[in-house]
C-alpha cells in the first residue's frame, strides 16, 4: 500500500483563553489519499475549521498545535519553520475560506492578488504571471476575465468572488485543497455553481480535497470519504455510503434524523436533546453523552475507543463495543 | 365580509428610493406587485434568493415598513398606517438573527414581559410573572431562566426567547423570517417542533420565510417562490417539490443539496448561468429572462402574471415546462 498524500496523526490544537483550556481540536488523525475528496462534518465548535487552520498552520493567537504530527509525503508540517511554511502554503496546500467577502483584499485589484500568489511560489515573471491569471479566471468559468484583474473585490458579487478565491488556490496548482465551508454564504444556485465546478477542477488537475462543512447535503454530494466531529474529536470516520447508510455513532445517528428530507411524507424531525458541550469544561468520558439518549454508565466514565467496524468505517462509540460483546455472548452460549 | 383566509396580500409594492444623483432618485423595487392569501392555522413557506424581497414582503406585510402600494388585508379589514396599532396583537415576527434581536440589557422577563407591558395585559404583578412563566414553559424554556440576560443563552434558546416574545400578545399570524438559519442542524430541529407544536396548539399561521428549501417545504403546506421582487410560482408544498414548472423552481430544486448519495448520485442539476440582476436594473419583461433555458422574445417584452394551471398551483412564466 503507497502512503498516503496526507496523514494527520493525533493532532491537538488548544486555546489558552481566560477561562482555561480549550480543546478544540483533540488527538484526532486521519489519512487523505491523492485526488479523494474528504468531507469533515460537524457543527460550529466542533473543531473542523480549526483542523484545517492547524494544518495550513494559520492558527491565530492564543492558538497553539499542542501535540500529533501533520505528514505530507513524509514531512512533518508542525516542524516546519516559518519560512519553510511560507513556502508550502499555497504550493503544496491551498485553503479556500468560508466568506468570499472578507477573504480578498479590498484595496488591491483581482489580478493583483492573484499574481502576488503566482509570483511568489513560482519562477514566472511578471507577464507569464498575467497570462496564468487570466488562465485561472477562465479556469473557475469568470466572465469577462480580462475586464476582471482590473477589479476591485467590491466590484464582484459573491459567487464571482468565490470563484476568485478558487482561482487564486489553484493557480499554483496545488495537491490538496481545503475548502473551509465553501458556500455557506452563498444561494443555494450559486453554491450548485461552485460545487460543480469543484468536482470539475477536482477531475482536471487530479488534487485532492478535504472539504469542511455543517451541510449534510453537500457532503452526500461531494465527497468519497466523511469524517464526523464532535467537541474536537473524531466520532467516526468512513465512506460516504458508510456513514449515511450505516451509521455507528449516537451522534451521527441523531444527525440523520433531525434534518428535514425531500419527501412527501413530512415525518416529524428527531432533534438531538441538549446543545453542544462546553469546550473548556469537558466531561471524563464520551462528550457527546449527555445528549445521548443509548447513554450507558461506561459512556459517562471512560472514552470510547475507535473500532474498526469494517475496512472502511471507523467509530468511537461505547455502542459498538457493546454489541460485539453481546453478539460473543450468545455465539458463546451456543 | 368575512372569508376563508386570516390574510390577504393583494398586489403589495415596496420600492425604496435610491439616491442616483444630486437630485435624482431611483426607485429599488424590492417587492413589484405580490399577492397571496394564508388560511388560519396554515404556513405558507417564502423562499427565494438572498435579495428576492422575500424579507421585505414580510415587514411591509407588518408595516414595518410602509408600503408604496397595495392592500394587506387582515380578517376582512384593510390594514393601513392608522390602524395597524389595532392589529399588532394580532400579527408578529420573530426574526434571523437571535443575537440582535434581543436587547442585551434586559433580562428574559422583560424581553417577554414587554409587549404585556405595552397592551396591558395583566391586572397584577403575579399575574404577570404567571403569564411570563407561561410563555417560556410553552417554548421549552423554565422559569429559572426568566431572571438571566440574553447572553447567557445559546443560539437556539435565544430563538425560543424571541418565539415567547411574539406569543406573549396572543397572535394568530406570524411572520419567521429565517428564524432557524442561523443555528446549527441539531438545534435547527428543535426549533423547527416548537414552531409546528405551537401551531397545533394555538392554531397561528405562519408566513415562514427562508431560503433553505429542505426546511421549508417540511413545516409548509404551501410554497411560493420569489425572484426579484415577484413571487414566480406557488402551489402545494408536495406539489412543488415533485413537479416544479417554473423555469426557476426547476432550477432552484435541482440545486438543493440531498443528504443522501445515493440520491447525489443519480441527480441532474439544471444549472443556471449567472447571477441575479441588479435590482435597480431590473430586465424588461420577465425578471428571470437573462438566466432562463427557455427565454423568447416574448419574455422581454411583457412581463407574465401569476395564473392558475391548476387548482393550487400557479405560475407566472410564458413558456411553462410541464
Amino acid at each position: 500500500m503507497s502512503t498516503p498524500l496526507l496523514q494527520v496523526k493525533n493532532l491537538s490544537t488548544s486555546f489558552n483563553v481566560d477561562s482555561g483550556e480549550v480543546r478544540a481540536v483533540n488527538g484526532i488523525s486521519f489519512n487523505l489519499d491523492k485526488g479523494k475528496v474528504l468531507g469533515i462534518v460537524g457543527e460550529s465548535g466542533s473543531g473542523k475549521s480549526v483542523t484545517a487552520y492547524s494544518i495550513m498552520r494559520i492558527l491565530v493567537e492564543p492558538g497553539k498545535i499542542t501535540g500529533g504530527q501533520i505528514l505530507f509525503n513524509g514531512q512533518d508540517i508542525v516542524q516546519f519553520s516559518k519560512k519553510q511554511m511560507r513556502e508550502f502554503r499555497g504550493k503544496r496546500i491551498s485553503i479556500i475560506f468560508q466568506d468570499p467577502m472578507t477573504s480578498l483584499n479590498p484595496v488591491y485589484t483581482i489580478g493583483n492578488q492573484l499574481r502576488e500568489c503566482i509570483l511568489l511560489h513560482t519562477d514566472r515573471n511578471r507577464e507569464q504571471a498575467n497570462a496564468r491569471a487570466l488562465e485561472m479566471l477562465q479556469l473557475v468559468g469568470v466572465n469577462e476575465p480580462e475586464k476582471r484583474l482590473k477589479q476591485y473585490p467590491h466590484e464582484l458579487s459573491g459567487g464571482m468572488r468565490q470563484r476568485v478565491m478558487i482561482a487564486m488556490a489553484l493557480a499554483c496548482e496545488p495537491d490538496i485543497l481545503i475548502a473551509d465551508e465553501p458556500t455557506t454564504a452563498l444561494d443555494v444556485t450559486i453554491q450548485a455553481q461552485i460545487l460543480e465546478l469543484m468536482q470539475e477542477l477536482q477531475k482536471k488537475l487530479g488534487m485532492a480535497i478535504i472539504m469542511i462543512t455543517h451541510d449534510l447535503g453537500v457532503i452526500a454530494d461531494m465527497c468519497d470519504e466523511i469524517i464526523v466531529m464532535y467537541a474536537g474529536r473524531v466520532c467516526e470516520r468512513g465512506t460516504a455510503d458508510e456513514i449515511f447508510y450505516n451509521p455507528r455513532h449516537e451522534y451521527t445517528k441523531g444527525l440523520l434524523r433531525s434534518i428535514p428530507r425531500l419527501d412527501t411524507n413530512h415525518a416529524r424531525l428527531i432533534p438531538i436533546a441538549g446543545s453542544p458541550v462546553d469546550l473548556t469544561n469537558m466531561p471524563k468520558g464520551c462528550a457527546f453523552a449527555s445528549r445521548c439518549d443509548q447513554c450507558m454508565k461506561i459512556c459517562l466514565e471512560s472514552l470510547p475507543e475507535e473500532l474498526q467496524i469494517n475496512d472502511s468505517h471507523i467509530a468511537s462509540c461505547w455502542m459498538n463495543v457493546k454489541q460485539v460483546y453481546m453478539e460473543a455472548e450468545k455465539e458463546g452460549a451456543v | 365580509m368575512s372569508s376563508e383566509y386570516l390574510l390577504e396580500v393583494k398586489d403589495l409594492k415596496q420600492h425604496f428610493p435610491i439616491r442616483s444623483g444630486w437630485f435624482s432618485t431611483t426607485p429599488l423595487k424590492a417587492v413589484d406587485g405580490v399577492s397571496f392569501a394564508i388560511k388560519p392555522g396554515e404556513t405558507l413557506g417564502l423562499v427565494g434568493e438572498s435579495g428576492c424581497g422575500k424579507t421585505t414582503v414580510g415587514r411591509t406585510i407588518l408595516h414595518l415598513y410602509k408600503p408604496t402600494s397595495g392592500e394587506i388585508i387582515y380578517n376582512g379589514t384593510q390594514i393601513t398606517p392608522q390602524n395597524i396599532k389595532n392589529y399588532r396583537q394580532e400579527m408578529q415576527i420573530v426574526f434571523q438573527d437571535p443575537y440582535s434581536s434581543l436587547n442585551p440589557r434586559m433580562t428574559v422577563a422583560d424581553i417577554v414581559g414587554e409587549p404585556l407591558d405595552i397592551h396591558h395585559l395583566y391586572s397584577s404583578k403575579k399575574e404577570r410573572a404567571d403569564r411570563i412563566t407561561e410563555l417560556l414553559n410553552l417554548v421549552g424554556l423554565n422559569s429559572d431562566h426568566a431572571r438571566r440576560y440574553a447572553h447567557e443563552f445559546s443560539g437556539g434558546q435565544r430563538q425560543r426567547i424571541g418565539i415567547a416574545r411574539a406569543l406573549a400578545v396572543q397572535p394568530k399570524f406570524i411572520v419567521c423570517d429565517e428564524p432557524v438559519s442561523a443555528l446549527d442542524v441539531s438545534i435547527q430541529a428543535q426549533v423547527i417542533n416548537t414552531f409546528e407544536d405551537l401551531q397545533k396548539k394555538l392554531g397561528i399561521a405562519y408566513l415562514f420565510i427562508a431560503h433553505d428549501l429542505l426546511v421549508v417545504q417540511h413545516i409548509s403546506q404551501r410554497i411560493a417562490v420569489m425572484y426579484l421582487g415577484r413571487i414566480v410560482e406557488i402551489a402545494d408544498a408536495d406539489e412543488i417539490i415533485a413537479h416544479p414548472m417554473h423555469p426557476y423552481t426547476q432550477s432552484l430544486i435541482s440545486a438543493i443539496p440531498i443528504p443522501d448519495p445515493e440520491t447525489a448520485r443519480r441527480k441532474k442539476r439544471i444549472p443556471l448561468e449567472g447571477d441575479v440582476p441588479s435590482p435597480l436594473r431590473m430586465p424588461s419583461g420577465c425578471a428571470f429572462r437573462t438566466r432562463c433555458r427557455f427565454a423568447t422574445e416574448k419574455c422581454a417584452q411583457e412581463c407574465p402574471s401569476l395564473n392558475a394551471v391548476d387548482g393550487n398551483h400557479a405560475i407566472a412564466c410564458w413558456n411553462p415546462h410541464y
